[in-house]
This record gives structure tokens, sequence and C-alpha cells, in this order.
């Protein structure tokens, strides 16, 4: 826990704050190189059929075209091995290889690139480019697609959520014979990513050797595929990315803009950059998939739960089955005997859809916990004490206990924060002038999970450190907390450490994903430091010179860089003391750290509560959403201020969803209609009103040994079904179908 | 974007002349509706002739107030006159765009600012406002945005501005100078219905530079609103919007000013409703009878029948804000 003399628990400003508000951290974007060229795409504008002709010519003519670059004259790029398909790309199909052959999969697939001295010389040529299409009908309809939905293509050890259906129990009996039930269909609109960074790379080639300036959320992966892509030893690819301008899913995959700038500057042989445009970010990387949703829920009079049945149809391309942990939560929030869950792709031609912030659970838990909502108003039972009512003890699904669990904490703090206890329970009850006022609230909770990182340590003559290691900090405050993790377990101040991210050329580091930093390199940081400061420590006690000489390891405290006994705090030296004398520029070591199998013996889940007021125009039928107190139980806390924002980020990515945030694609061609931040809502400062994010005490003493779960997916878990159960209970309107719009309110 | 060259002009005479000089040109005001639509192709003028620099005075008169064409949009709405004496107009301006945006935007550039139809700025699909005869793909598309007064088979675009429906409103007059001389056009006969000619737009002539807008001085104008609908609380063009001014004497109304936004394919005026209004108490019988005459010509799309209830009930909403005022 955070006392005084830790410095993990007090919320320290972000280390890389003044870099990035000065403009001096460097974005993939920023980069320059000599004799640096811009490449610019061409799309597909048919979403199916081949491409018959491409007419490159006038574009070569073009103004400061180096070179057009089409199928026809592509390098070949080798396809990914099953074996070796990383953990962040589907399981099924083939990812796209970019201008490999005439196939068209969807509209804005890549079909040319043009390398030219300028961008604008760049975009200026591309449009030049003509293509001529042999165009067959595509599935551009999702309704079309989800009406011939197919269960996913079943794959070795793939998990129930993804791939298998699930049943425990018999919950068709159970609902046949139920009190009363509920059974509703949700639909959730396809969501983009939309980071304030576009996406980004510089490829430079130096004979066989590759070097990337990317923006990703993985460079070790990025490494990797782009060496199988291009038969290049790994070792002959670096990747760079130490800022990432947000992500939220968009840069875990390889997407092909990627491979097209490393082929580009291969062809022209001179370094080159590849910005996607805001259009192209719709259609280069993937985006959070539509889904329609049916949930069946039944129950005794009392309240307890005895079926829930989770259908679940996503959207995927043709070319790759992207499916996601939908269904998980509804398998483990809730002690229910009888449960069945199943999960169907409807296939069209779109690009593949990606994890998008909680990806799947976000959009299962809309569901979800909006039929709770409509449990709890048929059964005329206030919806926290239904969900306390049916409050798992442990996980239903695999029957373990939880490495820690303070859900109920959660509903019962956030609850009267709120002021939960004024609320009247009707609908329409409330008011305020104009305004229907409406209090909902909803579960939050996302799978506290860790991945294998390593980190090297070293230890300065000056008696600072360093700690690098290849992970992402897209923004959360990664570099921050493991300063703080490292200062901590190092005894030192954390301006004596410094974090060193974003590179192939330092030790292996996992994804920036799933949540799992903080839990990966986080305790890889703490091991490592720890092996560190030992290290010193036996330094010290095995050499005569120095004041602790043969002291016991466990009397010697590190504070401030000194060495001391605890119980004579003047017997000591310092790191640098020590280092100088052994004439030691630097001690270094490598640290690697996995989970180990606390994961078989506890089931480890992050759990949260949302509670919001909305406002509704009882004329105009706008939604406000006046306030959100939400709770978090996320285990221990390693900097109270990056985690308060990762937690409001969340719950205004939740607002977005459940309101504005809609991708609509042109069911007539499959073309996306507002590929542009003018016509895709995301929420404005002037939507957003009180959010008031706590934490609850929690250190959980199995995760791992830093003690935390993951928290910047949890944040934005549930909010849409609170919002949704907000407005019904302001207007008596239950809407299923997000976003919600004024027009369903009028 | 398609390569052009670029003049700054002197004065106006300057201005006319050299947009003579070069065939293809286009005025340049903050450029936030032409830079735009030149990078997405829309747009392709071979010349600029910069503008911004030209009249940007506003003098307030004894019985008008004359704005310059060249007047930011921000400089506009904080004017301690327009805020005072046509609050519509304020308010207008300030629930359009982003300040970001309204600092570079002119006056003449808003009049002529180019519809948002997502199809018309984007060149792989057909539309009639950018290709003649090519036809128009919204009517068969997504059009929740769109019009729903003026359109036709042609084009159903909604006119986007906000500024707009409040000169409309307060009886504006445009100045413009062209080969042909200066004069004088109510903002009633300005713009032409997308509907009715995609093309066309406004009646301005070839080469014809926009050089202020005056507003007579009704005291009325100082009981005046603009409610604007939209998603998101800013940064968004309107679903609905609208700019109502009463005039009521005794307990009734005997002026009326009404034009609606985001729902017409021009800034629209509701003068029958107005007339509707005359004579009447101000309370919510008379708004609900002027909001149905104003919409009665109204025909839905797809996506936009909403549309139809929610002016209405904006009208109303708007009428009752305006006859509370003090
Ligand atoms: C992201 C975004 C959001 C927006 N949101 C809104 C909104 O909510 N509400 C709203 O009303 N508007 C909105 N706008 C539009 C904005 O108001 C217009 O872009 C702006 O008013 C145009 O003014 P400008 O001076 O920049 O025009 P320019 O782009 O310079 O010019 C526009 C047109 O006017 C012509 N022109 C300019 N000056 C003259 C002149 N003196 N004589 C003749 N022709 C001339 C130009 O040739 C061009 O055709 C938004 C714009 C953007 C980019
Ligand atoms: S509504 Fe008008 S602007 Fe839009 S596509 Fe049709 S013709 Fe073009």
């Amino acid at each position: 826990m955070a006392t005084s003399e830790t410095i993990c628990g007090q919320p320290m400003d972000r280390v890389d704050g003044h870099l990035k508000v000065t403009g001096r951290a460097t974005y993939a974007a920023d980069v320059r190189l000599d004799k640096l060229a811009y490449a610019a795409l061409v799309l597909s504008t048919v979403s199916s059929g081949r491409i018959k002709h491409i007419d490159s010519a006038p574009a070569e003519k073009s103004a400061g075209v180096l070179a057009v670059i089409t199928h026809h004259n592509a390098a070949r790029l080798h396809s990914q091995e099953q074996e070796k398909r990383p953990g962040v790309d589907p399981e099924v199909g083939e990812p796209l290889s970019p201008l490999q052959d005439a196939v068209i999969r969807y509209h804005g697939q890549p079909v040319a690139t043009v390398i030219s001295e300028t961008f604008v010389q760049a975009t200026y040529a591309a449009s030049l480019v003509h293509v001529v299409y042999e165009d067959s009908s595509g599935i551009n309809d999702f309704n079309a697609a989800a009406a011939k939905a197919k269960p996913p293509t079943p794959v070795k050890g793939g998990k129930p959520g993804k791939s298998a259906d699930y049943q425990r129990g018999d919950s068709a009996a159970a609902l046949a014979k139920a009190d009363v039930r509920v059974d509703a269909k949700y639909s959730i609109a396809a969501e983009h990513h939309n980071p304030m960074e576009l996406h980004a790379t510089v490829a430079s080639w130096d004979g066989a050797r590759l070097t990337l300036y990317d923006k990703t959320q993985w460079v070790d992966n990025v490494q990797e595929q782009v060496a199988l892509a291009f038969r290049l030893d790994k070792e002959n690819v670096r990747v760079i990315s130490p800022f990432v301008g947000g992500a939220f899913g968009a840069a875990l995959r390889v997407w092909p803009h990627v491979l097209i700038a490393a082929l580009a500057a291969r062809h022209v042989k001179r370094p080159v950059k590849l910005v996607l445009t805001r259009s192209q970010n719709f259609t280069i990387p993937g985006y959070r998939p539509k889904y329609l949703q049916n949930v069946s829920l039944a129950a005794t009079r009392e309240g307890t739960l005895t079926a829930i049945e989770h259908e679940g149809i996503g959207q995927t391309s043709i070319y790759e089955e992207y499916t996601e942990s939908l269904l998980d939560t509804t398998r483990q929030l809730y002690a229910c005997p009888n449960v069945k869950t199943h999960y169907r792709l409807a296939a069209m031609n779109v690009n593949t859809p990606a994890s998008m912030r909680g990806p799947g659970e976000v959009s299962g838990v809309f569901a979800l916990e909006s039929a709770l909502d409509e449990l709890a108003v048929a059964l005329k039972v206030d919806p926290v004490e239904l969900r306390l009512r049916n409050f798992a003890k442990e996980d239903p699904e695999y029957n373990l206990p939880w490495s820690s669990n303070s859900l109920q904490a959660c509903y019962r703090q956030a609850a009267q924060r709120i002021g939960w206890d004024q609320r009247t329970p009707a609908p329409r009850s409330m008011s305020d002038g104009n305004q229907l006022i409406g209090y909902g609230m909803a579960t939050a909770t996302w799978p506290a999970k860790r991945l294998p990182a390593s980190v090297r340590v070293q230890l300065k003559q000056d008696g600072s450190a360093s700690i690098e290691t290849a992970g992402s900090d897209i923004g959360p405050g990664t570099y921050t907390a493991l300063t703080q993790i490292a200062a901590d377990a190092l005894g030192l101040a954390a301006s004596q450490v410094t974090v060193v991210l974003g590179d192939t050329n330092l030790p292996t580091a996992p994804v920036q994903g799933g949540s799992m930093t903080i839990a990966s390199i986080g305790s890889a940081v703490h091991e490592a430091a720890t092996a560190m400061r030992n290290k010193v420590i036996k330094l010290a006690q095995e050499d005569p010179q120095s004041p602790l000489h043969r002291a016991v390891a466990s009397d010697i405290e590190v504070k401030a860089g000194r060495l001391s006994l605890h119980k004579a705090p003047h017997t000591g030296e310092s790191y640098a003391q020590l280092l100088q004398r052994h004439r030691q520029e630097t001690l270094e070591l490598t640290h690697s750290s996995k989970p180990g199998d606390e994961t078989k013996k506890y089931a480890m889940r992050s759990f949260g509560a949302h509670f919001v007021e909305v406002r509704v125009d009882r004329d105009l039928g706008n939604v406000r959403v006046a306030r959100v107190v939400s709770a978090f139980a996320a285990g221990r806390i390693i900097n109270p201020k990056t985690a308060h924002s990762q937690a409001i980020g969340g719950i205004v990515g939740g607002i977005g969803m459940a309101l504005l945030e809609h991708t609509r694609w042109d069911s007539r061609n499959g073309r996306i209609v507002n590929s542009n931040l003018a016509d895709y809502h995301v929420p404005v400062h002037a939507d957003i009103h009180p959010i008031e994010a706590f934490f609850i005490e929690e250190t959980d003493m199995y995760s791992n040994p830093i003690g935390t779960k993951g928290l910047a997916e949890l944040s934005i878990v549930g909010v849409a079904a609170a919002i949704a159960n907000a407005v019904y209970h302001a207007t008596g309107k239950r809407l299923r179908d997000l976003p919600i719009t004024l027009e369903s309110l009028l | 974007m398609q390569q052009f060259s670029y003049s700054r002009a002197p004065d106006i005479a300057a201005a006319l002349q050299q947009s003579k000089d070069h065939g293809e040109s286009k005025y340049l005001g903050g450029g936030t509706t032409l830079l735009d639509c030149m990078k997405l192709h829309v747009e392709t003028p071979a010349h600029l002739v910069d503008v911004n620099h030209l009249a940007n005075r506003i003098e307030v008169k004894s019985t008008t107030i004359r704005i310059g064409a060249a007047v930011r949009n921000s400089d506009l709405a904080y004017h301690e006159v327009i805020r005072t004496k046509f609050p519509v107009l304020s308010e207008a301006l300030l629930a359009g765009a982003t300040p970001q945006i309204r600092n570079m935007a002119t006056v003449a550039g808003n009049l002529l600012q180019r519809t948002r139809c997502t199809y018309f700025r984007d060149t792989t699909w057909p539309c009639n406002k950018r290709e003649p005869d090519s036809g128009c793909s919204a009517i068969d598309g997504f059009n929740r945005s769109h019009a729903i007064l003026g359109t036709s088979d042609k084009c159903i675009a909604t006119h986007p501005s906000d500024m707009c429906v409040a000169l409309i409103a307060l009886d504006a007059v445009i100045e413009a100078e062209g080969p042909r001389g200066k004069r004088q056009i109510p903002m009633r006969d300005f713009h032409v219905a997308y509907g009715e000619d995609p093309i066309k737009e406004s009646v301005l002539e070839a080469g014809e530079l926009i050089t202020a807008v005056e507003i007579p001085e009704l005291p009325f104008y100082a009981r005046s609103h603009y409610l604007k609908v939209r998603d998101r609380a800013s940064f968004e063009f309107a679903l609905v919007s609208v700019a109502a001014a009463l005039q009521i004497e005794g307990d009734r109304i005997t002026g009326a000013r009404l034009a609606l936004g985001g729902v017409g394919t021009k800034p629209w005026r509701a003068t029958e409703a107005e007339q509707a209004l005359v004579g009447r108490h101000p309370d919510e019988n008379a708004f609900v009878e002027a909001a149905g005459v104003a919409l009665r010509d109204a025909r839905p799309q797809r996506d936009n029948g909403f549309k139809i209830e929610l002016a209405k009930r904006s009208i109303c909403r708007a009428l009752g804000v305006v006859a509370r005022m003090k």
C-alpha cells in the first residue's frame, strides 16, 4: 500500500509530460531523415471484385513523383505462418497482404501507393491513379450478413468465449419455468478508435537492414511480422516507437500500411514516410465491430438469477474471422447455475475489425447489464440490490476463488456518492424544468492478466538508474508508473530513474493491450530492480572496505540511493560510493519475468460500478450525461493521478459509445460515409460534465508481485449500459440500440 | 490538392480585376470552407484572390448596422451592438463551428459556405451539385442530416450555415460589386434553393464580390434568440435550428421573425408562420399552430423524418424563450 515512504501510490506528474506539451516527444510522423520521400495511398472504390486495369501513367508523370507501386510491380511479400501468428491477429483467416493481387476484399483497401518528393505531390498524384474494377456485388449490409451468420471455425485450444459454444446447467429448462423472464435484443454500432495521432510509418533501408519508426502498441511484433513478410532475419529489423499519441487498440496489429511503407522505401531506395489520412484511418486499421445480441434472463420472484442465455452476432471481414471476449462476462459475473452463450459471425466485405478499448466485454456488458436493469424493473427490485443478490462469491465458470473482488464495495460506495437513495424508482418521476432526470447504474469488469516481459536495469556510478524494455507507452503513463516501481525497488528518488521504451533493441516486452502492461512489465521492473538492489547489497556485504561488510542482508535498507542498516542508519554508504570504489561504470542485469501457477488457482478480474445521472430534454430528446460516479477496484494503484486520468478517459469513451459514435457504411457499395471527425462524432468538452472516478483500496495478493490489476479497459466497460438504464429511468423508454440518438426519444 | 496561383488584392477594384484576369478564380476569405474543399478535390480553382484584408469594419449607423464582408465571425459575434441589439445573430455565430474556425471565418465566406452533404464532399460519389446530372447519391443513401424543405429529386442537401438563418430572419441585405457595378441583394433573394438548382447556390454572378452585409435595426430584434439542436453540444452542424424574434405589445404579438436552419436547402424563412403569429397571444397554442404552418410543406427522406417533429418542437421552444424575454 501507499505509505509516505513509497513512491508508488503517489500522484506523480508524468515524467514525459514536459516533452509532450512542448512538442519535443517524437512521434512516428515527426521523424525526419535525410532524403526522405513521401508515400500516399490509393484505396479501392468498390467493396468486392477485381482490379481490371490500373493506369498509373498520369501519376508517374506528375511533378515530383518517384514511383507508383501496384500489385503489378510490388515486391512479393511472404504470408504469415499459422504457428507464428501473434495473439493480436485473428486465429482464422489470412491477414491482408497489401498490393499482392488484384482481388478487392473491401471498399477502402489499398490498391496502389505513390511515392513523391513531397507529401502534397504524393497526395495529388495519388488522385490521378485511375483504377478500373470488375465489380462483383459484395456483402455490404450487416443485417443481411447477420441473417446468414455462422459459428466461428473451431481452432485448437479455442477459448469458449471466442470460438466455441458454452453451456453450464440447463438454461432452456430454467427459462421455461422461470417466475420472471426478460428476453431482449440489443444492437451496437461499429466504432472507430480515432486516436488523435494518425497512423504513420517511416521506413528506411540500409542494405538488408530495415529500420521502422512506427505508431504501434507492440514493437516486437512489428519486427517479427515485417521480418517474416520480407524474409529477413529478425535482427535486421529494428522498430522504434518511443511515443504513441493514443491507440485504444488501433495499433495492436501490423496493418498493411506498415508493410507498404517498407515496400515503398525499398522500391525507391530512399527512406519513405507514410502517414495515413484521417479517412484512411477508417479502412486500414480496424474498428470495434457491429453487434446484434439476444439476451434471455430467468429469475425467481425474489430476484435470484436462474438462467442466462446470451447470443452475439458480430461483424467480421470475408478474409479473417475476428472474434473477441464478448460473452466472457456473462459466464463469470453472476452466480447463475444455468448459462448458455453463443457466438456467431456475420462476414461482410469490410476491413477486419480489431480490439478497441474493452474489446468484447464492453459490447457484451452493454447487453447483459441492460437486461439486468430490465429484470430489476420487472421484479420491482432496486437494480443495485439485484446485483448484490446475485454476486458471484467465486468465479462460476471455472469454480475458482477470486484473487480479490471488491465489487460489492464498488456498488455501495458509488451508490452512496451519487445519492442513489434520493432516486425515486418510477420511470419519468424526476424532472427539472424541461429536463427529465434519470439515474442508472451498471457493473464494470475486466480480466486481470499478465504476460512474460524482460527488463534491463543499469545502475550507474553517479547513483542513477535506467530501466529499459521494448514495451510501449500509448498514453496511460507507463513511463511514469515504471519509474515509480523502479525507484521504490532500488531505493532511489524518482528523478534518479530513467525509463527507456519502444525499441526492439531493448529487452523483449509484450503488447501494450488488454490492460496488462503494469501487471506484466511493472512486475518485471519490480523483480529486476529488486535483483539489482540485492546484487549491490551483496557487493557491499562482501567488500571489506564497505561499512556494511558482513552485515545481514535483511538488516540493510536502501533509501535515496544509500545503503544502511535499519537500526544504525549512520552505518552505510551510497550506491555511488560503492560503484566508484569498485571502479564499476555501471552494474547491469537483465531479468525475465512471467506468471506462475496462480492463474490456475485463482480467477482474476478487476471490478467496478458506474452510476450516472442523465438529463433528457423532454421535447427535443437531447441526452446529457450530467454526472458520472464510478468506483473501481483494480488492485494496487501505482499512480493515482495517471490512473484517474485513465478512468475518466474510459468513461468519456463510454459516453461516446452510448450517445455518439457510429461508423456508417453505405450499404449500396460498402463505403464508409462518415470517415472524418466532423461526421464521426466523439464527445467534445461541452458534452462532458462532472465525472467522479475513485478507487477502492485493494491489494491483490495473488495477481502478480506488485498486486495490481488492469484498469484502462475496465473504466469503459458498463458505461453505455449505465447511461441507457438512466435514460430509461428518466423517460420510461427502453433503448436497446447504440448509439442512443435524440430521434429515438422524440 | 491541385496546384493553383494566388494573389492578394490591395482594394476592391483590384480584386475584381484579378478575378477577371484569371479565368477559374475564387475569392479567398478565411479559407475554412474553400481550402477544405480543395484538399478534397471538390473545388479545383486555378487561382485564388485573397480578399481577407478588404472591408473588415463594422459600422453602426442610425438605422442600420453595416458589416464588412471580411469581418471575422468571432469579431461579429462579440461586437457589443450585435450582442445587445441582435442577440439572435451573436448566438447563431457562436453556435457554429469552433473558436478557431470562427476566428478565421469571414462573413462573406460564411454566406457562401458549401453544403456538408457527405456525398458532395467525397468525389467518388455521383452528385448533381458537383457534376451536373450525375445523379444524387443522398436520396437513396444515408440522409439523416439532409433537408426536408426546398428539396427536389435533384438535390436534398441542407444549407449548413447558422449565421445565414439569423441574417434572413433579420432581413439583412447583401452588398456586392461586380463587373457590372454595385448592387444590393435582400437576403431572401440571395440564396438559390439547392433543390431548384444544385449548381447555382446564390444569385451572385461570376466574379462578383461581396463587400458588406447591412441589417436594419428594429427595436424588437433585441428580443430574439437562436436555438440549435444537434447530437453533441458543440462542433456540429444543426439537425434543426431556429432563429426567432417577437414584437409583443400589450398581450399581443405585433411582429414576428422566424427562420429555420438544418432543414432547408437554403436558409429558410418561415414567412407564413410569422403571419400566423401576428395578432395572437404569445402562448403555446399560437406557437404550435405557427410551427405546423412552417413545416406544412416538409418532405421527409429515409432517415430524416424525425426532423419534422423536431423542428416543430424547436420552433415552440424558441418562441417560448423569446416570449418570456424582458
Ligand atoms: C469543422 C468545421 C465546422 C463547422 N461548423 C459550422 C457550424 O456549425 N455552423 C456553421 O454555420 N458553419 C460551420 N462551419 C463553416 C464555417 O462557418 C465556414 O467554413 C466559414 O464561415 C466560411 O468562411 P471563410 O471566410 O473561411 O470562407 P472561405 O472558405 O474563404 O470561402 C467560402 C466561399 O466563399 C467565397 N468567398 C469568400 N469571400 C468572398 C467575397 N468577399 N465575395 C464573394 N465570395 C467570397 C469563396 O470563394 C468560397 O467559395 C464549419 C466549418 C468547419 C471547417
Ligand atoms: S443531396 Fe445534393 S449535394 Fe448531396 S449528393 Fe445529392 S445532389 Fe449532391
